[in-house]
């Protein structure tokens, strides 16, 4: 399933003393299997933008294509692609509301239309791939629960409805470091086994280990898009955009600032680590 | 940000002598014109009123329209008030009369009386909410109820409630569009099916809605105490109102106009009163 956004543009509070753009003239295209991630400084549109994927908000101009179908258009079943197309806000804990973890789970299962034992086995392997134990777990008040845990029932609430394209909005938000790697380690993993994933993130290290693209939005403009190589050996572009490159990446700059020769594209540890080690090794020769 | 300034009353936020007025002037003026509403006599008296309004208007930078649109949610009562006045009063000349309609000029005149009288009502309260924000409103209340503490009224906690329920509207608001649009991702559908299909599907985001209301209250309550918050006993204020030259002024109008209406209703003719 592919996305397109053309010429994108979304005004809040349209006619009104306090009209704000939020997105202005965005262009971008999200394939089957890519893993893109979307980077930006604090209010420049990303929330917006996410929620024109699933046809949540609507916009004022340009258009969303979802596989070269308008999202607006006329007799387009958007209620049935907001399903194929599973999007997890930002703190979507706070969007439980169910007795029972088993139960909010199935709230999207069940919307789709699906059979008691259909939504039952999809619920179980929901909550296995969230990693929660179903025996433990099912039964208990997702209001018990601990943040983390929460944002993992809300998140299989999600993955239970089995979306083609997933679309997390900083889903790593607020999580201590253990917690931030089981979310992420989920997320690769559908990733791995064929989901076309969308996340918003605000930790390019983040970004440098999973994605396969960038696209970097500053002020409601698409200020550039690419892999992460191409978007993380511009620092200055992303300095701009209020962004940080990979602590790798920075550090790769300042030696070869310092004259050490290192290819200029490097941004993950473990390139870093080898490009340095053959250095060495070819310098003690 | 944006989402907040639209919902917060209907304050009209612009720069004007009577934005600048001191909220307790402007409770109590609005008070004295209410009992101006109810002591005209004559359409002579309601001509004056709203000159008088829409002078206001001008002074305040305040749309006239934007004033009269208050009256729009009140349309079914006026019309009703209009009506029942027209049809049920019994006394006077009889106008028209067939099978068990009868019209009379004193139900005319009645009828026609109250409802401008209504109108009259709620463009005065609109001519001070839209001038003044809610903070101050409260403010001012706060003040102008406080010696009622005498007799154990809860002035300071009336006015405190107010404040805390007038900054989390907006809030509330917002909360509730994104558990909205949250579930909606979840396929919720909270646009078709019967009323009862209705409420069920509301399920969802109220209990969500409830549960951070809870939540921000028992937050807020621990910031308040743990900045020392204990209630109204000796707590100085961040803004200190206080009456000036153009308060005065606004008085002394608002008098002007009440011995003007007063004049009218003695000295008309009987024939121009209503
Ligand atoms: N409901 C709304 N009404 C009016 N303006 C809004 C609304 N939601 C967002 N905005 C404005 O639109 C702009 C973009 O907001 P958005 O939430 O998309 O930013 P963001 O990139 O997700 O920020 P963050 O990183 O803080 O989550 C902001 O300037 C914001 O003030
Ligand atoms: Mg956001």
């Amino acid at each position: 399933m592919s996305i397109e956004l053309r010429h994108l543009t979304h005004v809040y509070a349209e006619g009104s003393a306090f009209r704000s753009v939020a997105l202005e003239d965005i262009n971008l295209t999200i394939r089957d299997g890519d893993f893109l991630a979307l980077v930006g400084h604090t209010g420049c549109g990303k929330s917006t933008l996410v929620q024109h994927l699933n046809g949540l908000l609507t916009p004022s101009s340009g258009q969303v294509l979802v596989d070269g179908e308008d999202l607006a258009g006329e007799g387009v079943n958007r209620r049935a692609l907001r399903m194929k197309i599973g999007l997890v806000f930002q703190y979507p804990e706070y969007q439980l509301f169910e007795e029972t973890v088993a139960k909010d789970i199935a709230f999207g299962p069940k919307n789709l239309g699906l059979k008691a034992e259909e939504v039952d086995a999809r619920v179980r392997a929901a909550m296995a791939q969230v990693h929660l134990d179903w025996q433990k777990y099912a039964e208990r008040s997702p209001f018990e629960l601990s943040g983390g845990q929460m944002r993992r029932v809300a998140i299989a609430g999600v993955l239970a409805m089995q979306p083609e394209v997933l679309v997390l909005d900083e889903p790593t938000a607020g999580l201590d470091p253990h917690g931030r790697d089981r979310i992420l380690g989920i997320i690769e993993e559908l990733h791995r086994q064929g989901t076309t994933v969308v996340m918003v993130s605000h930790s390019m290290e983040d970004v440098a280990r999973l994605a396969t693209r960038v696209a970097v939005l500053s002020h409601g403009k698409l200020l550039a898009e690419g892999t992460p190589r191409e978007i993380f050996s511009r620092q200055e572009m992303m300095t701009e955009a209020g962004l940080a490159v990979p602590e790798a990446a920075r550090l790769c700059a300042s030696l070869r600032a310092a004259g050490i020769d290192l290819p200029a594209d490097l941004y993950t540890e473990d390139e870093l680590y080898d490009s340095l080690l053959k250095r060495w090794k070819e310098a003690g020769r | 940000m944006n989402l907040k300034s639209i919902t917060l009353g209907q304050y009209y936020p612009v720069e004007s002598p009577i934005h600048r007025l001191d909220p307790r002037t402007k409770i109590l003026l609005t008070l004295a014109l209410m009992v101006a509403v109810f002591l005209v006599r004559s359409l002579v008296g309601y001509a004056l009123l709203l000159g008088f309004v829409y002078l206001a208007a001008r002074i305040a930078n305040v749309p006239f329209k934007l004033m009269m649109k208050g009256i729009k949610p009140l349309r079914f009562i006026l019309i009703l008030t209009f009506l029942l006045n027209l049809f049920f009063t019994t006394q006077g000349n009889v106008l028209f009369h067939w099978q068990f309609i009868t019209l009379t000029d004193q139900g005319l005149k009645l009828s026609v009386h109250y409802s401008l009288r209504l109108m009259f009502l709620v463009i005065c309260t609109s001519l001070m909410t839209l001038t003044t924000s809610p903070i101050q409103l409260s403010d001012g209340l706060e003040i102008l109820l406080s010696p009622l503490k005498a007799i154990h009224f809860p002035a300071h906690e009336l006015a405190m409630m107010m404040s805390i329920a007038l900054r989390f509207i907006p809030t509330l608001l917002e909360e509730t569009d994104k558990i909205m649009k949250a579930q909606m991702a979840r396929g919720a559908d909270f646009e078709s099916g019967n009323l009862i299909a209705r409420a069920k599907a509301m399920v969802p985001l109220l209990v969500p809605l409830f549960v951070s209301a809870f939540r921000r209250a028992g937050d807020l309550a621990m910031a308040m105490e743990a900045r020392c918050y204990h209630g109204g006993e000796g707590r100085t204020r961040l803004r200190v109102l206080k009456f000036t030259r153009a308060d005065l002024y606004a008085a002394l109008a608002v008098a002007g106009l009440l011995v003007l209406i007063i004049l009218e209703g003695r000295l008309l003719p009987a024939g121009w009163l209503l």
